[in-house]
């Protein structure tokens, strides 16, 4: 569709930007998310903000709407400098936003959802319902919504919750309109319904800012693009001037200048064989051999399903059709245990959520996978067994601490990940999956957790690295699997592998 | 608001009825328009405390200070009448919400400024409030003959029919109701518990909610102070102990969901009528006070069970036919 592009944007783009935002950075603790980064938003336009997961879009998003403070940086509003400390601020300088995932509240209704935090009140300072369900009548009508205003907000669908995250941003009638992957969960037509939503405040003047993973969406909204690789600006422009090769190319732009420890290993016998591997919602058809001393890298966006796919192969959320043979062997997990008996060790994605145990010391937590192995016959623990392996591992794995039992909370990010790998290595697996392994720790400690990594494989293990950092996952694996919605897209070896063709096919290009 | 009665709420409402009823048959002086009327005056101060706790256990927290706020308050308003008896009793009240406040703002200061979880704070507090009337009263007891006349005749008096405690705690009730339904400070208390992370980029702050309503409940206690030291015409280290948790059980009878987010005016308000009406008819059918505290138990466990919602994962939507079923399977 070019109804978007139809009026000259060149000339409009001459004008004054409605939102300036200028040399923000922002860190968090061994980050830095965003760098001097620069973001122009003009009324009546819709800049499409393209990056690769993990470049800083969110971060930017979250210092526009109120929830972070840059740590430098100015933000030029109508040509007034302003600061933003909270969503309340980010309103009163008209700018609102719909979040990638619904965040509202369950036991509320529509109405209140909308209103929550500038409900209308009547002179008494009371709340005027009947006003709210007006105005929340009224909004739904305009966003053709198909629900009433006091519905309670957990009798609708993922769908209808987008549309009414969509009603609570026009609800504060902002001149600036952000909208972070507003169509990820919506149908086909209700993708067409906000579109016209988006031509509908356009035409009112409004500048939209619009995230999105989908090239053929950004190329029928978008008026103007702004392209962010690793927390910096790498080229904006006119969408009608550029293709999606070249956003593409720079998104992905660095050339993998890392060096990784990948060795060349003999490939041995399959240990592991999935086929057709299924659960009702969140992953399809997955079928994929492993082999000894194997790296196989899973590549997606986020949200592709890679992480539940795993968590289906660990037995956490069971599937629903399909097949797991070990070793030639088929084998039956219903449940974690299962899976740890049958010789699988995940490192989940989250490791102060789901891996580390922080308040216990090293030794604790090496141990907490493998307890059952390192009880006696009367069920103690065996302290001098499980301190000569934590030994052991903590050296192989070069866990820096000052004794084995040191807190984990006192220990690096980096640390902390060594012993959450130490614990599962603990259960003597033959196939380790590792999930965003080195999601947030520092440099140093990637390289560590590389070369552990490559170390394993030359000792046989066959491992499954789930990473959204492209390089990562280039550099290490020897074939990588593209996941999109659920669904494995294409299966490249590594040599025929270029980050253009992967990201294109994660995105839904050319498969 | 979508609905000003859940259906939960009118099964309790029959359960307690129906209780009544059948209490009732067994002992029918229970049933005489005296009895009802002096077991909704013994109810009234637990429905004050169980609405004030209710704010706090909407924002996910616990208050395990309200009896031992209650009971050092109590004594310090005693202590006050006996040494100016000229006080009118409406300043004795002021000061008794005074103190309260000031007890409960202690609290809410402590979890919202530093972070400290409720029930350490509070179980912190409970420990030194207590240890204060020790204090205060420098060990002794404080009976009718040390308060006045006034300060006596308050929870008493009789208006309309009704008991003063019972007017007081229908004002409080009314209070509530208004608060929690009719202001944007009320509504943002769900909206804190439901989902803290979505209450922030509604701009509602946790903190502050937080230090309202641990001094809400802190306010309400030392009313409530006055009213039971007045009423029962003693004062000690240790009245209501243990009070807290019946305060509480109000709460989860009532359908007040101790993860937070979820709970109305009308349920606790049943909740604690449900428990007035067990403590106030056992005794009447020769029932023990040590069933009346299991069947409390029982009851609590019970309201628990039906409270609890599936608690699975929910799956995510991520293969495109189980987003479009989600989609368009809702009408």
């Amino acid at each position: 569709m070019a109804d978007t592009t139809d009026d000259q944007p060149g000339a409009r783009a001459e004008a004054e930007p409605i939102l300036r935002l200028s040399g923000v950075s922002k860190r968090f603790p061994g980050v830095k998310a965003l760098e001097g980064m620069r973001l122009d938003l003009y009324a009546g336009h819709t800049t499409a903000l393209v990056g690769e997961n993990g470049a800083g879009k969110s971060t930017l998003v979250k210092i526009l709407t109120g929830i972070y403070t840059p740590d430098t940086g100015s933000l030029v509003v109508d040509g007034v400098e302003r600061t933003i400390h909270s969503p309340r601020d980010a309103w009163a300088d008209g700018i609102t936003a719909i979040h990638q995932e619904p965040v509202m509240f369950d036991e509320l209704s529509v109405a209140e959802n909308i209103f929550m935090g500038h409900m209308p009140v009547d002179r008494r300072g009371l709340i005027d319902w009947s006003s709210m369900i007006a105005r929340t009548t009224e909004l739904l009508e305009r966003i053709e919504a198909d629900f009433a205003a006091k519905t309670q907000l957990k009798r609708l669908g993922v769908a209808q919750k987008h549309m009414v995250e969509i009603a609570r941003a026009l609800s504060h009638d902002a001149r600036i309109v952000i909208m972070d992957e507003p169509t990820a969960a919506l149908s086909a037509r209700e993708i067409d319904d906000l579109f016209r939503i988006v031509a509908d405040l356009k035409r009112q003047g409004r500048a939209i800012l619009f995230i999105s993973h989908k090239f053929d969406e950004i190329f029928r909204v978008a008026d103007r693009w702004t392209c962010l690789r690793d927390g910096c600006l790498v080229g904006e422009g006119l969408i009608a001037e550029t293709t999606e090769d070249e956003l593409v190319k720079l998104m992905v732009g660095r050339s993998i200048d890392q060096v990784f420890p990948k060795r060349e290993v003999a490939i041995g016998e399959p240990v592991l064989e999935v086929a057709g591997l299924s659960n009702a919602t969140e992953y399809a058809d997955i079928s994929f051999t492993l082999h000894k001393g194997e790296i196989l890298g899973f590549y997606g966006l986020v949200g592709a399903g890679r992480s539940e796919t795993m968590q289906g192969l660990m037995g956490i959320s069971p599937p629903t059709r399909g097949t797991i043979r070990i070793n030639g062997h088929e084998a039956r997990i219903a449940a974690p245990a299962d899976a740890i008996d049958a010789g699988i060790a995940y490192v989940p994605e989250d490791r102060q959520i789901q891996g580390a145990v922080t308040a216990l010391g090293i030794r604790e937590n090496m141990s907490l996978a493998s307890l059952a192995k390192t009880a006696n016959k009367t069920g103690f623990v065996a302290y001098a067994a499980e301190l000569a392996r934590t030994r052991d591992l903590g050296s192989k794995l070069a866990v820096k601490a000052a004794h084995w039992d040191q807190k984990l909370m006192e220990l690096s990010g980096g640390n902390q990940q060594k012993v959450v790998i130490a614990k599962w290595l603990a259960t003597k697996p033959q196939i380790l999956i590792l999930d965003e392994p080195t999601k947030g720790i520092d440099i140093g400690s990637k390289a560590a957790v590389h070369a552990i990594m490559a170390d394993l494989a030359a000792e046989g293990l066959g491992i499954i690295l789930v990473s959204s950092e492209l390089p990562e996952v280039m550099g290490m694996s020897d074939r990588i699997v593209v996941m999109a919605e659920g669904r494995m897209v294409r299966v490249f070896d590594r040599a025929g592998a270029t980050p253009e063709k992967i990201v294109s096919v994660a995105t839904g290009g050319m498969a | 608001m979508t609905q000003i009665v859940t259906r939960r709420e009118l099964v309790l409402a029959f359960i307690i009825v129906a209780m009544v009823l059948l209490i009732g048959v067994r002992a029918p002086v229970f049933l005489s328009f005296d009895n009802l009327r002096f077991v909704v005056t013994d109810t009234s101060v637990l429905i004050m405390m169980a609405l004030a706790q209710m704010t706090v256990i909407l924002t996910r927290g616990i208050d395990l200070s309200v009896a031992a706020n209650l009971a050092l308050t109590g004594m310090l308003v005693a202590l006050l009448s006996r040494a100016l008896p000229g006080l009118p009793i409406p300043v004795v009240m002021l000061v008794a919400l005074l103190i309260g406040a000031g007890l409960g703002l202690v609290n809410g200061l402590l979890i919202a400024g530093l972070g400290i979880p409720p029930i350490v704070v509070t179980l912190g507090t409970l420990a030194i409030y207590r240890g204060a009337i020790f204090i205060v009263a420098g060990g002794a007891w404080l009976t009718s003959k040390d308060m006045t006349e006034a300060f006596l005749a308050f929870p008493k008096a009789e208006f309309l029919g009704l008991s003063s405690l019972t007017w007081v705690a229908l004002v409080v009730t009314i209070g509530f109701y208004v608060f929690m339904t009719l202001t944007r400070t009320g509504r943002g208390l769900y909206a804190v518990g439901g989902n803290p992370v979505a209450a922030r980029y509604c701009g509602v702050s946790l903190r502050l909610s937080q230090v309202l309503v641990y001094t809400l409940a802190g306010t309400i206690s030392g009313l409530a102070g006055y009213l039971w030291v007045a009423r029962f015409g003693i004062a000690y280290a240790d009245i209501g102990i243990g009070y807290e948790l019946t305060v509480i059980a109000s709460c989860v009878i009532g359908g007040v969901s101790i993860a937070g987010g979820i709970g109305s005016v009308i349920g606790t308000v049943l909740g604690a009528l449900f428990l007035g009406v067990v403590a106030n008819a056992l005794p009447l059918i020769n029932i023990s006070p040590f069933w009346q505290m299991a069947i409390s138990g029982a009851v609590i466990l019970a309201a628990v069970i039906v409270n609890t919602r599936s608690e699975w994962k929910p799956q995510k939507l991520i293969l495109h036919e189980a987003r479009r079923a989600a989609a368009g399977g809702q009408k």
